[in-house]
């Protein structure tokens, strides 16, 4: 009898831990569903006022997102401290406390910034990054993603605790060209630049052949004998990288120390305030990848974030204020350069073509 | 989790040089690295050090070292995220490094007692390495070893947390702040998240789908969750009457802002021009109204959502795997979120999209791309939804259809 038979213990399918279960600070559990309006008073400090009066006072501030349980006791004694024991996190891995009291926010503050955590992301800030694993714990990434986002945020620190920005501004990166990738104003996310290197010895007995025939999304895969052995073979005029079959079997070894290159993307908005939301578009591309700190990376996202800083209007996200000054003035202002792999050619491609006589000079 | 068999290195300390990761606690951001290592010099866990020194070589080498596996707790098939090192022969210690993906409470809401619950419970049981959170909302515990997964899960289900999804499963959820501090929230995003998870919860821990399928719950159309790029299925708050207009408080936000203010960034803004200077006040044309949110963003005050709320259902959103990302598109326009009656008509609404797209897809092909592939009037059929002219930017420009005869 195995360990797991003999065990007595039955699971309960909870599902989302119960938020009922006092999770909520006593003034939002009163107001809850009454709150009349809201503002932002300074950078990292939000203010919530009820119908029934009460005001509370949040204040945001960073953290690492790879954190520990010592990250986290710190963070409950602090909310002990200052919030009665409640804190939220908002989806961009920032942390909030609450206080009634206004009297108290800079002492908040003060604490928060003294632990290590430093207060802002709120309204025109540069907020905090949305990032997925990397090294540290993914199968298929081909670079970090908390180093790279630690090293990013280093170079924006004035721009996270400052509201200095158009509009809000969300970054996000992305360790392959598939998944998890973010959606954002600005997006770093790898670009392969060479077919998946096969290994013929382990594949058939490791990964499934029509699954992973079917996985590509340009039918480049096809089945063959190596050496007598059942494997595949990849069509290489057809084959875009996008590492696909990568995560349907390792024997597709897609990530290259040299080979897997940077992109980045702008103009990602999800919210619906004013124009629609926008999927990013791809502004520059082979930049290599270059750990501890990504320093080209790094440069083309500030160069971009500081020509939208001087151009943007207010209240303008950064793929609004490309929208109002042209792609010919975006790659102008911000010293990219436009080329050919930047010109769509996969399945809607026709969409992004312009098609009117209007020009910029 | 063993700590035995930690012999500190000839420099004194636990952990071995990490020369190139080292650079990353210099800055002013909070450094990951500083964190890992401060707990692992501190609970002289070998797992740690293991997972920094395969960490630093993979920045060396630029390549990851993890292939994943079959790792699950009793009655599940999901939640478990295994990690077995590919480089055990240099680096054993970090030979397994699982992640306990864990349903936290809707709107990321907490109380100190239950983060102190997990911590005790996380750092008997594994590495003490949490991530707040992934991005589809899961809190993470990373660094398990499969023989103390059950006894881990045990303990932190006796407390009422419970796995997330993983693989071709109904994901774990993710919800905005909601009603708890926002006066945008136009429904309960906390309560529809936790129903619906609920109500799929076996579809959570046993994934039994052509691919994964992700909730998502924003209160109005700012929609601070990304649930229409980040979600199979996006629930965005809305409202069917007009912005409620308090001109005194216009009259006072123009004091302080200036009229230019007004005209540039909020009547110049409006997507559909529905707005019009009114002597010292501002005029909604209600049915040019698009609910975009914009104005009622700028002067949170003056102007507010409507009293007939509800939610859109927008589906189809994704990442870029494999015909590129998508957004999700409108499906279902207002649809109410109130009572328990709502709310259980709104989760059979789902369960007949869920039957189709699992009856209809091909292996790994997320639910817009099957729309997209079979198309949305085959989809409409399928569900047994009407066709409404929200759902398209406009009507079709080619005459290539089959008409009914």
């Amino acid at each position: 009898m195995t360990e797991k038979a003999k065990r007595e213990y039955k699971t309960v399918e909870h599902g989302p831990y119960d938020y009922r279960n006092d999770t909520l600070h006593p003034v939002v559990l009163k107001n809850y569903g009454k709150w009349k309006h809201h503002d932002n008073p300074r950078p990292g400090v939000l203010v919530s006022v009820a119908e029934s009066g009460d005001v509370l006072y949040t204040v945001r501030a960073g953290t690492a997102r790879q954190i520990t349980v010592d990250n986290v006791r710190t963070l409950c004694d602090l909310a002990d401290k200052h919030s009665e024991g409640y804190m939220r996190f908002t989806v961009r891995n920032n942390v909030e406390l609450m206080t009634t009291d206004e009297s108290r926010i800079d002492a908040l503050i003060a604490d928060l910034e003294q632990a290590g955590f430093p207060v802002g992301g709120t309204s025109n800030t540069v907020t905090n990054i949305h990032h997925t694993q990397g090294w540290l714990h993914c199968d298929i990434p081909a670079t970090d993603a908390s180093g790279v986002v630690k090293s990013m945020m280093d170079e924006l620190m004035h721009e996270f605790r400052h509201a200095e920005m158009p509009a809000k501004v969300r970054l996000s990166t992305g360790c392959c060209a598939i998944n998890c990738s973010g959606q954002a104003d600005i997006a770093v996310i790898v670009k392969h630049t060479r077919p998946p290197r096969i290994n013929h010895e382990t594949l058939a007995k490791t990964c499934e052949l029509p699954k992973v025939v079917a996985r590509c999304p340009v039918a480049a895969i096809r089945p063959t004998r190596v050496d007598g052995r059942l494997s595949l073979e990849v069509v290489e005029e057809k084959c875009m990288y996008c590492g696909a079959c990568f995560g349907a079997c390792p024997s597709m070894e897609i990530n290259h120390p040299e080979h897997s290159k940077i992109a980045i993307w702008v103009g990602g908005k999800n919210s619906n305030a004013r124009t629609k939301p926008a999927i990013m578009k791809m502004v520059a591309h082979g930049l290599p990848n270059n750990p501890p700190r990504w320093p080209e990376v790094n440069k083309v996202v500030k160069d971009i974030l500081m020509a939208y800083k001087k151009g943007g209007r207010p209240y303008e996200r950064l793929g609004e204020w490309i929208e109002r000054i042209g792609w010919k003035r975006f790659f102008e202002e911000t010293g990219l350069s436009f080329d050919v792999d930047m010109i769509d050619s996969y399945r809607m491609a026709r969409t992004t073509f312009n098609k009117s006589a209007h020009i910029r000079f | 989790m063993s700590t035995k068999d930690n012999p500190s290195n000839s420099n004194g300390k636990f952990l071995n040089p990490t020369p190139i990761l080292d650079d990353l606690e210099k800055g002013p951001w909070p450094s990951f690295l500083t964190g890992f290592k401060k707990l692992a010099e501190r609970t002289k866990k070998t797992m740690i050090r293991g997972v920094l020194d395969q960490l630093e070589y993979s920045y060396k080498t630029k390549m990851g070292y993890w292939k994943g596996g079959l790792v699950s707790v009793v009655g599940y098939g999901a939640g478990i995220i295994t990690r077995y090192s590919l480089i055990q022969d240099k680096i054993p210690e970090a030979k397994e490094f699982h992640t306990m993906r864990l349903q936290p409470p809707p709107g990321l809401h907490y109380n100190t007692k239950m983060l102190r619950e997990l911590c005790d419970i996380w750092e008997k049981h594994g590495s003490g390495i949490v991530c707040m959170h992934g991005q589809t909302g899961d809190l993470m515990l990373q660094g398990v070893p499969e023989q103390n997964v059950q006894e881990c899960f045990d303990e932190l289900n006796r407390k009422g947390w419970d796995l997330g999804g993983a693989g071709a499963s109904v994901r774990t959820g993710a919800s905005c702040v909601g009603p708890a501090r926002c006066d945008d929230s136009c429904y309960d995003t906390l309560k529809v998240h936790y129903e619906v998870l609920k109500h799929f919860t076996g579809l959570v821990h046993r994934p039994e789908f052509p691919y994964k399928l992700k909730f998502k719950f924003a209160g109005c159309p700012n929609d601070c969750v990304n649930s229409i790029m980040r979600s199979d299925i996006a629930f965005i708050g809305t409202f069917r009457d007009a912005i409620k207009v308090d001109n005194a408080e216009v009259k006072n936000w123009v004091q302080k802002n200036g009229m230019d203010s007004l005209v540039n960034n909020v009547i110049n803004r409006c997507p559909t021009k529905a707005i019009t200077l009114k002597g010292e006040g501002i005029e909604i044309e209600d049915k040019d109204c698009v609910r975009c949110m914009h104005c009622i963003n700028v002067m949170s005050k003056a102007l507010s959502i409507g009293s007939d709320k509800g939610l859109s259902l927008l589906m189809g959103g994704k990442s870029h795997l494999k015909v590129g990302s998508m957004l999700g598109s409108m499906i279902v326009p207002f649809v109410k979120a109130e009572t328990d009656e709502d709310i259980e008509n709104l989760i059979e609404l789902l369960e007949r999209i869920i039957e189709w797209w699992d009856d209809n897809a091909f292996d790994h092909e997320r639910l817009g791309e099957t729309i997209e592939r079979v198309s949305l009037k085959e989809f409409l059929k399928g569900v047994e939804l009407e066709p409404d002219i929200n759902m398209v930017n406009t009507p079709r420009d080619n005459p290539y259809f089959k008409a009914e005869f």
